[in-house]
């Protein structure tokens, strides 16, 4: 088995009920996982974009981006890996905050430019904004301080320039 | 008019000329439509089931769209195993259920069931038609995603107020279906390959048929004295007589065709995906050979093995660019290799089974242009590796989902598209799956003669316990007595049977001549230790093709 990595999949798809659910059972009929799947609709309030971050190598891909590709529901689909892309997830976090160690936390969340948008006695509840990695790294250094429960919006990618899903011919220039 | 009406005028603007199906409850007002209409055939059915599988043949047998009605719950359920049969084969189907109306959707009315939740996994793709202004354009839609591209199966679910709801209808003709031109250019690497193979050797799948290729690859084969060799869904793609072709390939695949596979150099692939059961193997099925596969679902296109060059485009199109970048090999050793392997399959071919010896019969004493259908397992597997086929869509079997008691809806389907006659080959298992469609067969007047191998046994799984379990024959004895010459005459069928070889030849005629007023069931006593091979176990390479039981 080849290399295992992540990619990140962008789809336009028709924004009706049931669309969700004919995508994800692609993924569980073969075994495959998503690991994070973000859907919203878009300028075009009949289009929704979807981004999916699958984690499996070259064979996985090409299979789930070509799968997709035949649902009618599916309009345009592609892999933003070899673009150059700016990627955002959203963080909320709910950490356990008692007054000795608030000050710490505080500290961390200037650091990484993240926001407070909760405090109660015990507890704060933080916002932050960025790319997945940056989330990552967040959350290992508040993790000792207790979790008290957390959510993340998942993966959301646009390519940078004038390049655009809608206006990508095909996902053939780089699925062979 | 109403939703109903809209719906049998939109049937009627696609050509379709025969439905099967079941009424109910929800679709009360479809059947009063199609009454009120009169000009389109309903054929009853048993079961709803059958009914699937009856438009699955008659799309198979005819190349149109096969349309099957149901009512909502069970009959929508009892429709699943025959979308997920057409599915697997990529046969259009347009599958018409209803369901409650829109006040009762989501409260576990009677008779309410998610019947597109359910089949999503097995259509091309399905619609819940809540609103009446989009019936007509859903119908439309339907029809055209079942017969483009890779064919398959669609469902709509029309909930009970629509089809009472009035709206205004404007006729409208069907879309063409199109396939894209094939650019010659894009095929200039696949010639050379072609063009400098030693070897060459096709492997025709059902998208052949699908295509209408058959001609086409007749050609391929002799302009450059490739063999022919055919998946189960392939069959008919040249006549079984040609004299390059090789018969069917695979886990029960002929001599021949297994030997000129090992042999080959280049596989030109039309219209196949690589099943389990033809590259049994499939790391290894492409060593040391060059893979060119022309395939219309690019989701196909590398999916089970590795093409070293592939285009995604219909067979047809593929072909016909093709042909003209192709050198002409009159004559080579290969040809005289391919004639040597038919020579001595041929020779191995005579076995003394009574299998056999009506297979070959039928064959022999069918009227001209009788279709061959088949349910599942030894008795396919007989008829894949024996029957002669000459010409496309002769041959309707269920390949993918393997799906037990498809045969006797199935032949009811091509009859009725057809008018021909049907040798249904089925065995005593699967025949008693939907046996009760004989009464469909008989309200049909279906020229059908069912060879019915009644071994007594769930033939195939037994062999595979022979094979694999060590003879523990847990569950796959069925002897359980029953007179079928008797079950066949109660249902207005007619019953003969075969006890020997001798009276194979004199029975099949009189069975054929009885079929002209109606199905004739043919009780065709085998013995439970006849066995299908060659056979190459799952996963094992081409090589290793065993002929025996002991060679295990």
């Amino acid at each position: 088995m080849a290399e295992e990595k992540k990619y990140f999949i962008g789809a336009l798809v028709s924004n009706k009920s049931g669309v969700l659910t004919r995508i994800s059972g692609l993924f569980t009929r073969r075994g495959y996982n998503i690991e994070s799947l973000n859907v919203c609709a878009t300028e075009n309030p009949d289009i929704s974009r979807m981004t999916i971050i699958l984690k499996g190598d070259d064979y996985v891909l090409y299979q789930m981006i070509k799968q997709m590709d035949k649902l009618e529901d599916v309009k345009k689909i592609g892999c933003a890996n070899e673009l150059d892309c700016v990627y955002r997830d959203l963080l909320l976090v709910k950490v356990k905050a008692l007054p000795e160690v608030r000050s710490q936390i505080v500290e961390i969340k200037d650091i990484y430019k993240a926001k407070v948008v909760d405090l109660s006695p015990d507890t704060m509840i933080l916002e932050l904004t960025g790319d997945p990695e940056k989330l990552d790294a967040f959350l290992k250094v508040i993790t000792p301080y207790g979790i008290l429960e957390m959510q993340r919006a998942g993966v959301i990618a646009l390519a940078r320039g004038e390049h655009t899903l809608k206006d990508r011919d095909c996902y053939g220039d780089h699925i062979g | 008019m109403n939703g109903a009406d809209v719906l049998i005028n939109c049937l009627l603007e696609q050509g379709v000329d025969t439905i099967f199906g079941y009424p109910g409850g929800t679709v009360l007002d479809i059947y009063d439509a199609l009454y009120r209409n009169g000009k389109i055939r309903h054929v009853l059915t048993a079961h709803e089931q059958g009914a699937a599988h009856a438009a699955d043949g008659y799309a198979r047998a005819t190349g149109k769209v096969g349309v099957c009605f149901a009512t909502s719950g069970p009959g929508a359920t009892n429709l699943v195993t025959g979308i997920a049969t057409a599915f697997m084969d990529s046969v259009p189907l347009v599958a018409v259920t209803g369901n409650v109306g829109m006040a009762f959707l989501g409260r576990d009315s009677f008779q309410e069931i998610d019947i597109t939740g359910i089949t999503i996994p097995i259509t091309k793709h399905n619609f819940i038609v809540k609103d009446v202004n989009e019936l007509a354009d859903t119908v439309r839609r339907a029809f055209h995603i079942a017969n483009s591209g890779r064919k398959g199966p669609v469902l709509i679910d029309i909930l009970k107020n629509v089809q009472v709801a009035e709206c205004n209808y404007s006729p409208a003709v069907p879309e063409k279906y199109r396939s894209d031109e094939v650019n010659a250019e894009e095929l200039k690497e696949i010639a050379a390959a072609i063009n400098k193979a030693k070897r060459p050797l096709i492997l025709a799948g059902g998208g052949v048929i699908a295509s209408g290729a058959t001609q086409l690859v007749e050609q391929l084969s002799e302009k450059c004295g490739c063999p022919v060799t055919y998946t189960l869904m392939g069959k008919g793609c040249v006549p079984d007589d040609y004299e390059m072709c090789l018969g069917m390939t695979g886990m029960h695949g002929t001599k021949a065709a297994v030997k000129a596979t090992i042999a080959a150099d280049v596989i030109i692939a039309l219209g196949t995906r690589f099943s389990d059961r033809v590259a049994l193997n499939r790391n290894e099925y492409s060593a040391g050979k060059t893979i060119i596969q022309v395939e219309i679902d690019n989701a196909e296109i590398d999916k089970n093995v590795k093409s070293d060059y592939h285009v995604m485009a219909d067979v047809a199109k593929t072909l016909q660019a093709l042909l003209p970048l192709l050198e002409s090999k009159p004559s080579n050793g290969w040809r005289k290799q391919i004639a040597e392997y038919k020579s001595a399959d041929a020779k191995s071919r005579e076995s003394g089974l009574l299998s056999h010896a009506v297979i070959d019969a039928a064959c022999k004493l069918a009227p001209e242009g009788t279709i061959a259908v088949t349910d599942v397992g030894q008795h396919q597997m007989w008829a894949a590796q024996r029957y002669t086929v000459k010409y496309p869509r002769g041959f309707i079997s269920s390949g993918g989902l393997g799906t037990m008691g498809f045969g006797l809806g199935a032949a009811i389907g091509a009859y009725c598209g057809t008018g021909r006659t049907c040798t249904l080959i089925t065995g005593d298992g699967c025949f008693g799956m939907n046996m009760n469609e004989l009464m469909t067969a008989v309200a049909c007047k279906a020229k059908i003669v069912i060879l019915l191998m009644n071994n007594g046994v769930l033939g195939m799984v037994r062999q595979w316990q022979k094979v694999f379990y060590n003879n523990r024959f847990s569950q796959t004895t069925l002897n359980r007595g029953v007179n079928y010459v008797a079950l066949a005459e109660s249902m207005g069928a007619a019953g003969l049977y075969i006890e020997s070889r001798d009276d194979v030849e004199k029975t099949l005629a009189r069975a054929y001549s009885l079929a002209e007023n109606g199905p004739v069931l043919v009780d065709c006593r085998i013995s439970c230790d006849e066995n299908v091979f060659p056979m190459i176990k799952p996963g094992a390479n081409y090589d290793a093709q065993i002929e025996r039981i002991e060679d295990n």
